[in-house]
């Protein structure tokens, strides 16, 4: 069972009387693609995961590629006005609904869930897979959509340009949309399940881990959020094909309608893409500082109260529309106080650190690229719940840069955090921990390179969604395009050494960070097909590193 | 958190039960997570139709006077007939659960076919309701334009003619013979009016709509579980696929239990 000690490094090569690498494991008990293709294994499904959405991604950050490039100078001559539309539609939609969504939970949650719970697999394992080719098969007819000639309505799909006027295709991306949702909501309703009714004997909810608690409370935003989205899309699409008027003020209906129900769930979903990296992250600081996690159970409430909070906040993206003043009074009043379960957050992970043995390898860098980006996408995230500020900056870049700085600065340095910080267990392997760093840093320099200058450029009043701009912004939109090449170089070096390192790294140990979680403490690297040789027994809170000799039992 | 070498003594015992997946330790906790399961989906459910609750409530507070004129054109008969056969295909419901759970097998699938009749019929009256309702051209569709204004100013008079000289009643000419094309009386406030009343019967598409399409999933559903209660599969040790079943059905049903007040009674209720 447990065999760690203290003192393993992840330099530190597996030593003898550990077998791990030479027993079966999920990896290589069966070698045929249809045993991939059609595995119920949720270490499996997360492993289809993580290769499609890293597609995905790539698709996704080349487009934003064609942006910043016709963005580098004032006059629009890259990229004709329409394409520039579909340009920045498509790389909003593909980030957000095909990356972002199911990054951490689809990828991390699908693999570690179970493991740091000590089940099996996930409460329903068909429905996993089903999930998985829900989630397929909306990629492929999002795609379609874009092959057809795209979508130019940005990823709001604001009412009535959408509904009425747009002539692209609209209705092909809504259904491709309405597909993947219910791939979400069903991986949310397998996790929600899975936390409440799969955790092994002593794990008490008081004593699971923060990530689950994280991926907890993000399922259940799932599983509430998005049916609203699916019915949202779907009564756009009823009313571009039978032309009735449900959104159409000419036809009695309601455009700010859609607004409302679009935010219900859209403002949520961005819950959707941040709180799970706000669990993985107390892990990783807690593991690299080897201290215990500073206020546990405030840490675990605050992700429920973000995921509550999140729900009644999603005025705050219409503030400009004219609805009631009072209303929006309220809802800016519920958006400052989302921002207390944030702040508690990142007082934790300073507390943790404080006074604790911190080791700088490559998921801590990340993460402290986390912290700091974060904090300001969440700080600046309070200029925008102020009435009076928002009128100013709404629609400008300075909002770009604030979903930026949370979605990409907080969200994916999160998710890459993640994957460097599992990798050993999921490949058995050891990555370059001189590229590791590398990465990590450049990534985080490109990042402010690319959205510091955004910040400026809203507060300067540059709208957001134009393929042009006046000379005088045009220094601060070099900034940023060539801090885009920078952050790009970041994020494509993981994708040479990680391969190189799952077929030529050094095998890993089974806890090569000395990690107090089941999925390290208890599972070989990587696991054995059904993760654990004896079910597991918990006996006390997590992150108890200095009672670890104590309690290991090596065998 | 830390293991110890202990392991799970007391799971054995059913350890190789022929209904329990191998992910789980005891029937107890599957049968935990399959009712968990679904009354997740459920909440899920709930949220889907939620949105277009929402759309109906909004457009009812903010359209009224035409959500109740129209509310009258729809037929309380049928839905009131439909309403009393979904509760009873509940109520058939609820006895196949019962029968599967004391290890009734052939009754529970009788129970359930006889549920899938029960939806058969609703969806046979849904179907004669929607035909009428297209005759008497209440489909919000592309074609609702022009001359329907009309229709629907024309009907409303001859509704209020009816309420006038009680008891006789008059059945409709076509409006084409009784005003032309272009009548100028309508004006603005009748177009209003008419987009107002088709934002109703919009929803109400929508809404029973999405709710048949919910039936249809159950009969394919139910059909399967029926299937597999006469193979004897479900015993007292393991039903969870009939209560499940059982779930998604009842809601359906309570779904529907939500729509005829606010869709039929709605108008009835304002005192038309
Ligand atoms: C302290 C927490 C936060 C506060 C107070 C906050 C506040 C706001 C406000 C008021 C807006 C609307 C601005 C406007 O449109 O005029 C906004 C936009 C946005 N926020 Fe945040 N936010 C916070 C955290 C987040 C997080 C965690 C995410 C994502 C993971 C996020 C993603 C977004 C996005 C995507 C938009 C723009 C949507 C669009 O118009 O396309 N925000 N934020
Ligand atoms: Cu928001």
């Amino acid at each position: 069972m447990a065999t760690v000690s203290l003192e393993s490094r992840p330099y530190e090569k597996v030593s003898d009387h550990d077998s791990s690498h030479e027993s079966v494991n999920y990896l290589n008990h069966d070698h045929s693609i249809l045993s991939w293709l059609l595995t119920l294994d949720h270490k499996r499904i997360g492993l289809l995961y993580l290769v499609t959405i890293t597609l995905m991604f790539l698709l996704g950050g080349a487009l934003a590629g064609a942006v910043r490039l016709e963005l580098l100078t004032p006059k629009g001559d890259l990229l004709a006005a329409d394409t520039y539309n579909k340009a920045f539609t498509a790389h909003g939609i593909i980030m957000l609904f095909f990356f972002l969504i199911p990054s951490i939970p689809a990828v991390m949650g699908n693999f570690v869930l179970p493991l740091m719970i000590g089940a099996k697999d996930v409460a329903f394992p068909r429905l996993n897979l089903l999930s998985y080719y829900l989630y397929f098969a909306g990629s492929v007819i999002a795609l379609t959509a874009l092959l057809l000639g795209g979508v130019d309505t940005g990823w709001t799909f604001y009412t009535p340009f959408s509904s009425t006027y747009s002539n692209s295709y609209v209705v092909v991306m809504a259904v491709g949309l309405f597909v993947v949702g219910f791939s979400s909501i069903l991986t949310g309703l397998n996790f929600v399940v899975t936390v409440h009714r799969m955790r092994c004997p002593g794990l008490t909810w008081f004593r699971l881990p923060l990530f689950i608690w994280a991926i907890y409370a993000t399922s259940v935003v799932q599983l509430l959020g998005t049916p609203v989205i699916a019915v949202t899309l779907g009564l756009l699409g009823v009313e571009r094909t039978l032309g009735v008027g449900i959104f159409d003020p000419r036809l009695g209906g309601d455009p700010i309608l859609f607004q409302h129900l679009f935010w219900f769930y859209s403002h949520p979903a961005v819950y959707i893409m941040i709180l799970p990296s706000l669990g993985l992250i107390s892990e990783v600081i807690s593991t690299f500082s080897k201290k215990t996690v500073f206020g546990y159970h405030i840490i675990a409430f605050s992700s429920i109260a973000i995921a509550v909070f999140g729900f009644i906040v999603w005025a705050h993206h219409m503030f400009t529309t004219g609805i009631s003043p009072y209303a929006a009074m309220v809802f800016s009043l519920l958006t400052f106080s989302v921002a207390i379960p944030s702040g508690i957050k990142v007082f934790s992970w300073l507390a943790t650190m404080y006074g604790g043995s911190i080791s700088f390898d490559t998921p801590m860098i990340y993460a402290f690229g986390f912290l700091g980006l974060f904090t300001i996408g969440g700080l600046t995230g309070l200029f925008l719940s102020t009435l009076g500020t928002d009128i100013h900056l709404h629609d400008t870049y300075f909002i770009v840069a604030h979903f930026h700085y949370i979605m990409v600065g907080g969200a994916i340095m999160g998710y890459m955090a993640g994957v460097h910080f599992w990798w050993p267990k999921i490949t058995g392997r050891l990555y370059s921990e001189f590229w590791g760093k590398l990465s990590a840093g450049i990534t985080f320099i490109g990042f402010n390179f690319t959205f510091f200058p955004q910040f400026i450029l809203g507060y300067l009043g540059m709208p957001r969604r134009y393929y042009e701009y006046p000379d005088e912004f045009q220094v601060l939109n070099v900034f940023s395009t060539a801090g885009a090449s920078i952050l790009a170089i970041g994020y494509l070096m993981p994708m040479f050494y990680m391969p190189l390192s799952f077929f030529f790294g050094e095998k890993a140990n089974s806890n090569p960070y000395g990690a107090t979680t089941l999925d390290w403490t208890d599972t070989t690297s990587p696991p054995s097909p059904h993760n654990f040789e004896k079910t597991p027994v918990v006996t006390e809170e997590p992150y108890n590193f200095h009672g670890k000799e104590a309690a290991v039992v090596s065998h | 958190m830390s293991a110890t070498n202990q392991t799970v003594q007391d799971h054995g015992q059913h350890h190789h039960h022929k209904d329990l997946a191998h992910h789980f330790d005891t029937l107890e906790q599957q049968h935990d997570a399959n009712t968990l399961g679904m009354w997740a989906f459920l909440l899920t459910e709930v949220l889907f139709f939620g949105g277009l609750f929402a759309a109906y409530t909004i457009y009812r507070y903010k359209y009224s006077a035409m959500f109740e004129e129209a509310s009258n054109h729809l037929d309380i008969t049928l839905g009131a007939t439909n309403t009393v056969i979904l509760i009873l295909s509940s109520l058939t419901m609820a006895l196949a659960v019962r029968c599967s759970q004391t290890g009734q097998a052939v009754w529970t699938g009788r129970w359930l076919l006889i549920t899938i009749f029960f939806g058969l019929m609703f969806l046979g009256v849904k179907y004669f309701e929607w035909k009428h309702d297209y005759n008497i051209r209440l489909m919000p569709g592309k074609d609702w334009a022009g001359k329907d204004f009309f229709w629907w100013q024309y009907a409303k008079k001859a509704k209020e003619m009816e309420k006038h000289d009680k008891g006789h009643s008059h059945a409709l000419p076509d409006p084409k013979d009784v005003l032309p094309d272009n009548h100028p009386s309508l004006g603005i406030k009748g177009i209003q009016e008419s987009q107002q009343a088709r934002l109703f019967f919009l929803l109400y598409f929508c809404m029973t709509s999405l709710h048949a399409l919910h039936m249809l999933v159950g009969f394919v559903l139910i059909g399967i579980i029926a299937y597999f209660a006469y193979q004897g599969a479900y015993s007292p040790d393991y039903y969870s696929p009939v209560e499940n079943i059982g779930l998604y059905w009842h809601f359906v049903d309570i779904v529907w239990i939500f729509l005829f007040p606010l869709l039929y009674l709605l108008g009835a209720h304002m005192g038309h």
